[in-house]
């Protein structure tokens, strides 16, 4: 991809400005005004010097006291006034910049979160779009307002003289040379600083959650050790930075003062030829004093720029990413719903999978008639739950399609095919919210009796015990809950959402015994008038299911009944049996 | 209220004690922030405060020019300009390079400081116990060390060491003004006064927005984190909608306060531009009345106008610097209160010898609850002699896991005491206790990196032929050999391309290459298919010889390998023996085991 330009990449920014960008540009304009008044306070002390020096008359100088004060206080309102104008535009660009990118994660597919770290996430969330709201309030305004009143500044000089204004003007030129190459070192410094402190939220984020993995095996000296790693090379990048911002300060801040010291001779030499007064040589200075400022913070500007078009580019790298698994423009609906669900020649593989190697899925073929529940048998890593997720388009296939009532679920639409097909997770994802959000992720208007079914059949009624029943809060931010009743909740979404098709992934992995005993009995009633894929690994939860398929090398190399299979094929037997016939390795 | 460590985290409105309990404690840790760089922040100063020192010769150059040299060379004395305007380019040149090497050093100092607080919160929170972990949650961890962690990089950037040259400065301009002209130096001061209830405004009210805004937006993360976290769930529920919905909300309460926040600066700042404007006219009006009545010279005046404009000139980099100062030190009100917790399970202050560890594990007169008092385990004794393979069996909830987690020291226990061979596990250095005792739970979490990274994880350093015969014993070699990059495969987030089976598979491999004394598997082959599980079981067999191992599963395929069976119940152990005379009898095991192998068939 080609680097665009500083202009094009900011330019980003105006679709979120939207109607803000009034008061923006009135900001900018006041912000100007404002400086005018600073420029204007030289010319009055002009005038009061050259004044003074001819008639020493007191009511000459409360007049030029009176303009002092006027300008003074005007500027003061001037800058509130800009500083009132630009709130609305920066916290405005920073907020929808943040939710756009909220939908747009939200909306792109599990393939991309598979491949970017969240951390990378949060940083360009939280901490780019935080320099990108102070930028625009502050950094933009001020750059424009400042450029402007240097140029005016300089009318000025030129007015009082035009060999003062010349003399400023040239000992900038080294100034304008140098920022050149600065800006361009410096915009690869900002941008490589950036993503630096994304890896190390990365970094933070996996410690977190991976907190009892470090801790079961003491290695948290070890994570930390990978962390300072990356925050010194954070830090290298930040000095990179600070290095080339002191070269870049030399210039801004002698410059002017070499100009005003050489101004100093010619101004003296000027006096003593007539050409100019005392009083424009005092506002020459003064002007220069009040130009330091904006000079100086040019430099710092420049930076805050740079910075900010790294910022713009790391959020349009996510928000340009493809989202290729979307609606189609055409949408069908299936007009009767039963819940037939077919897999027709399904190929997928992961689009960085080398070439050598076989499709993951190779060609999956199987229908699950109305009512049907099918158990997917395989070994670890056969491909079974990406199938499951092939069903609900968190990935799409390859090639081959998957049918629902005989519409290609590519032509429905999320809504449709998602409220058609519920799934249970083995990792049992809850948020923080109470049980019963929790449950009714998929259906929030159940009613109350619908939901009291699901937790029972689930085996959930644990969560009446809880401190404040169902509304208890649960989740990151609530009460924390054992694998088996994690599991068992997601179970009762999957089952509260009455989708025409559940597909549960291993769902009673860890229930003990009798938990799942009594799990597997209430789920048969429900599973009698529904359609289900069931990934499972044990024997009793493949006799939930009417018919086994055997996933085997990317196929389904078998389906049947569980005794039909145990019968005919050797792999399943090697699967499912536990008895091995050699080594008597279970009593 | 107490306002030790995290507990009243969410609250702004503090009363006025908490509020300076708080703040002494982010000021404590501030300064043990800048010990270890103090002397390079004196050099730091010196050199700022010589180049501003330099600086504010200059509109006195200037006045001397106007006044003195100015006459002198329209009577043809050119020494007097030319010392003027050599002495001016002079200081022009060293106050440049000065403030150039200002900016490296400072910045080497900044980010020394930063660093030091970034690994300081990160082995921290490494240290705290999972009991802080699991009431913290994940995602404020997270906004502690992202963004509290930037709004200090930002008071930093800000430049710490600026405002202390910037207020020398002052004072230069202010001295310099004295002994230019004492009667306006007098004017100069007697703004100090509306300065002074402006400063304190804007502390006050700003204190209480920075406060507000750190919690608004650790909320925002910590929502952010968890439907990141979550996102296939999120999908297959469709609850985007719902989600964007809360977020937005999430997102316009932080957008508000910081516009809050903005607004008392907007209000700040030209306060005090103000102010300098009316100092300037009142130095103007006294000693343009002086110039009048010939008591003064307009070069005097005019640099007299000039320091006090010069002398306002930093207060608006010091408001600025003040601002972010505000947002920082509500973040570190924050951070040290993190830093304040203490791990519940602490490290010994004199950690045992150990000599050769044979694994004797043995629980007494425990007893164990959680914060809210309800009791988990009632007090119980057990011994479990080296080298002994343990089952543990029970429904969920009856406390396996806790049991496990007490030897492995997550918790410890409320009373009584776990001791392995002997030694209280409290007196066991971490490091020693890890090295020996080593849990694998059901969540199999990978760290991104490669596959061969997160088996070595059970033993840094260990070569690529020790991590492939790890991954052998499990059986873990060969869906390993098949994926892209065979040992190097890139693990992605948390795993996204190995299944969960895979996952266990991996971590069980850790376990193996960890090679500890004492062995714990919480439920780790839950997600295993049957012959995966009886390939780990073959190499537990191995594993497991020599070394004392407690097995949570509920597949009662474990037992097999087991020599004693604890059947737990609401917390107690309700039966012990082995496990074919627990078969035998007619206990709740021997129930479990016929209704379990008639599941198989």
């Amino acid at each position: 991809m080609r680097e665009k330009g500083l202009l094009a990449t900011l330019a980003r920014l105006i679709p979120y400005a939207g109607n803000t960008i009034p008061r923006l540009m009135l900001g900018v304009l006041v912000g100007i005004a404002a400086h005018m008044f600073a420029l204007a306070l030289p010319q009055v002390l002009r005038d009061l010097v050259n004044g003074l020096e001819q008639n020493l008359n007191l009511q000459f100088l409360l007049g030029s006291v009176g303009l002092f004060l006027l300008l003074g206080a005007s500027e003061a309102i001037l800058v509130l006034l800009r500083r009132w104008l630009v709130l609305e535009p920066g916290t405005q660009v920073e907020a929808r910049m943040r939710n756009h990118l909220y939908e747009k994660l939200q909306k792109l597919p599990i393939s991309f979160h598979d491949q970017w770290p969240s951390g990378q996430l949060l940083s360009r969330s939280v901490q780019d779009l935080g320099l990108l709201r102070r930028w625009i309030s502050f950094g933009f305004v001020l750059l424009i307002a400042n450029i402007v009143m240097i140029a005016v500044g300089l009318g000025i000089l030129f007015n009082t003289h035009w060999m003062l204004g010349t003399i400023l003007l040239v000992s900038s030129l080294p100034f304008w040379v140098r920022g050149f190459n600065y800006q361009r070192e410096y915009g690869m410094a900002s941008r490589q600083s950036q993503d630096q402190a994304g890896d190390l939220a990365t970094n933070v984020e996996e410690s977190v959650h991976g907190i009892r993995v470090l801790k079961a095996f003491g290695r948290g000296e070890q994570a930390a050790g990978v962390f300072s790693r990356g925050a010194k090379e954070l830090r290298m990048t930040e000095l990179r930075k600070a290095r080339l911002n002191s070269n870049l300060w030399l210039f801004i801040i002698m410059l002017p003062e070499l100009s005003i010291g050489l101004s100093l001779l010619a101004g003296v030499y000027l006096i003593s030829s007539g050409e100019l007064t005392l009083g424009g040589l005092v506002s020459y200075f003064a002007t220069v004093m009040v130009l330091r400022w904006p000079i100086e913070s040019l430099g710092f500007l420049l930076a805050f720029t740079l910075d900010a078009k790294a910022a713009v580019q790391r959020f349009v790298e996510v928000i340009d990413q493809p989202i290729d698994i979307s609606e189609e423009e055409q949408l069908q609906s299936i007009e009767n719903p039963v819940g037939r669900l077919e897999f027709k020649d399904v190929h997928f593989r992961y689009p960085d999978a080398p070439d050598k190697q076989r499709d993951l899925i190779d060609g999956v073929s199987f229908k699950i008639e109305p009512g049907e529940s099918v158990a997917l048998i395989g070994i670890t890593g056969s491909g079974k739950s990406t199938v499951t997720s092939l069903a609900t388009r968190l990935y799409d296939t390859t090639s081959g399609s998957i049918e629902i009532d005989g519409v290609d679920i590519r032509k429905l639409s999320f809504g449709e095919l998602r409220s058609t097909i519920a799934m249970a997770f083995e990792d049992a994802t809850l948020f923080s919210a109470s049980v019963r959000d929790n449950v009714l992720l998929g259906r929030p208007d159940a009613s109350e009796e619908e939901f009291k079914q699901a937790l029972s059949i689930a085996q959930a009624e644990f969560v009446y015990d809880l401190p404040e029943g169902v509304e208890t809060i649960i989740g990151e931010e609530g009460m924390s809950l054992s694998g088996g009743q994690r599991q068992r909740l997601a179970l009762a979404r999957a089952v509260a959402a009455k989708p025409s098709i559940l597909v549960m992934d291993d769902p009673l992995s860890a229930l003990d015994v009798d938990t799942e005993a009594l799990v597997e009995n209430a789920l048969r009633k429900v599973l009698a008038g529904t359609t289900a894929l069931i990934v499972a690994h044990r024997p009793s939860t493949v006799m939930l299911a009417d018919r086994v398929a055997l996933l085997q090398d990317g196929k389904i190399t078998a389906i049947g009944t569980h005794s039909e299979l145990l019968n005919n094929s050797e792999h399943y037997r090697y699967v499912i049996s536990s008895f091995d016939s050699e080594k008597q390795v279970i009593i | 209220m107490s306002t030790f460590g995290t507990l009243n985290e969410d609250e702004s409105d503090l009363s006025k004690e908490d509020s300076k309990v708080i703040r002494n404690r982010s000021l404590k840790l501030l300064i043990s922030l800048i010990q270890p760089v103090k002397k390079r922040l004196y050099l730091s100063f010196g050199i700022g405060i010589l180049s501003q020192l330099l600086r504010v010769i200059g509109p006195a150059i200037i006045a001397y020019a106007l006044d003195t040299a100015l006459p002198a060379a329209v009577n043809d004395d050119q020494i007097p300009l030319l010392t003027a305007v050599g002495g001016y380019l002079l200081v022009a040149v060293a106050t440049a390079s000065m403030t150039a090497f200002f900016i490296r050093y400072g910045a080497r100092i900044n980010q020394d400081v930063l660093l030091d607080l970034r690994q300081r919160m990160f082995r921290h929170t490494q240290k705290l116990s999972v009991e802080f972990h699991e009431r913290y949650t994940s995602g404020r961890v997270i906004a502690r060390q992202t963004s509290d962690l930037d709004s200090i990089r930002e008071l930093l950037d800000t430049g710490g060491n600026e405002m202390v040259v910037s207020l020398m400065f002052m004072i230069f301009t202010g001295g310099a003004l004295l002994i230019l002209d004492p009667q306006s130096f007098l004017v100069l001061m007697a703004s100090w006064i509306p300065l002074y209830f402006i400063t304190r405004w804007f502390i006050r009210s700003a204190r209480l927005q920075y406060r507000r805004s750190r919690v608004a937006s650790a909320r925002l993360i910590v929502y952010f984190v968890e439907t990141m976290t979550g996102i296939r769930a999120v999908k297959a529920f469709r609850t985007e909608k719902r989600n964007q919905q809360k977020y937005g909300d999430l997102n316009e309460d932080y957008r508000r306060i910081t516009k809050r926040t903005i607004q008392l600066f907007g209000i700040f700042d030209p306060s005090l531009i103000f102010t300098g404007s009316v100092a300037m006219t009142f130095v103007l009006l006294f000693s343009g009345s002086r110039v009048i009545e010939g008591e003064l010279g307009i070069g005097v005046l005019t640099a007299a106008l000039l320091y006090t404009r010069q002398f306002f000139g930093p207060i608006e980099r010091i408001a600025v610097f003040y601002n972010s100062y505000q947002a920082a030190s509500a973040a570190l009100e924050k951070i040290s209160g993190v830093l304040e917790e203490e791990p519940t399970v602490p490290e010994p202050e004199k950690p045992a010898e150990l000599k050769k560890i044979q694994g004797e594990l043995d629980f007494d007169k425990v007893s164990f609850n959680y914060s809210n008092n309800v009791p988990v385990l009632p007090e119980f004794s057990l011994n479990i002699p080296a080298g002994q393979t343990i089952a543990m069996v029970g429904t969920t909830g009856a406390g396996k896991s806790t049991l496990a987690k007490l030897i492995s020291r997550f918790y410890d226990p409320v009373l009584g005491s776990v001791s392995l061979d002997g030694i209280d596990l409290r007196e066991i250095s971490s490091t020693d206790l890890r090295r020996h005792i080593v849990m694998v739970t059901q969540e199999a979490y990978l760290f991104s990196g490669s596959v061969s990274d997160n088996i070595a994880l059970g033993k840094p350093g260990a070569s690529a032929e020790e991590v492939a015969a790890a991954a052998q014993a499990v059986g873990a070699h060969e869906f390993i050999m098949q994926l892209p990059d065979g040992y190097d495969t890139d693990v992605n987030k948390r795993g996204g391309r190995v299944s969960a089976g895979q996952r266990q598979l991996i971590s069980f491999a850790r376990a193996f290459l960890a090679d500890p004394s004492v062995l714990i598997l919480d439920e780790a082959t839950s997600s295993l298919d049957i012959p995966s599980e009886r390939q780990v079981q073959l190499g537990l067999q191995t594993l497991l010889k020599g070394r004392t191992a407690i097995i949570i599963a509920h597949r009662l395929s474990t037992v097999a390998i087991a020599d004693r069976v604890l059947v737990m119940e609401h917390g107690r152990i309700i039966e012990d023996d082995s496990p074919s005379k627990l078969i035998e009898g007619e206990g709740k095991f021997s129930k479990l085991h016929k209704a379990w192998r008639e599941s198989l068939v």
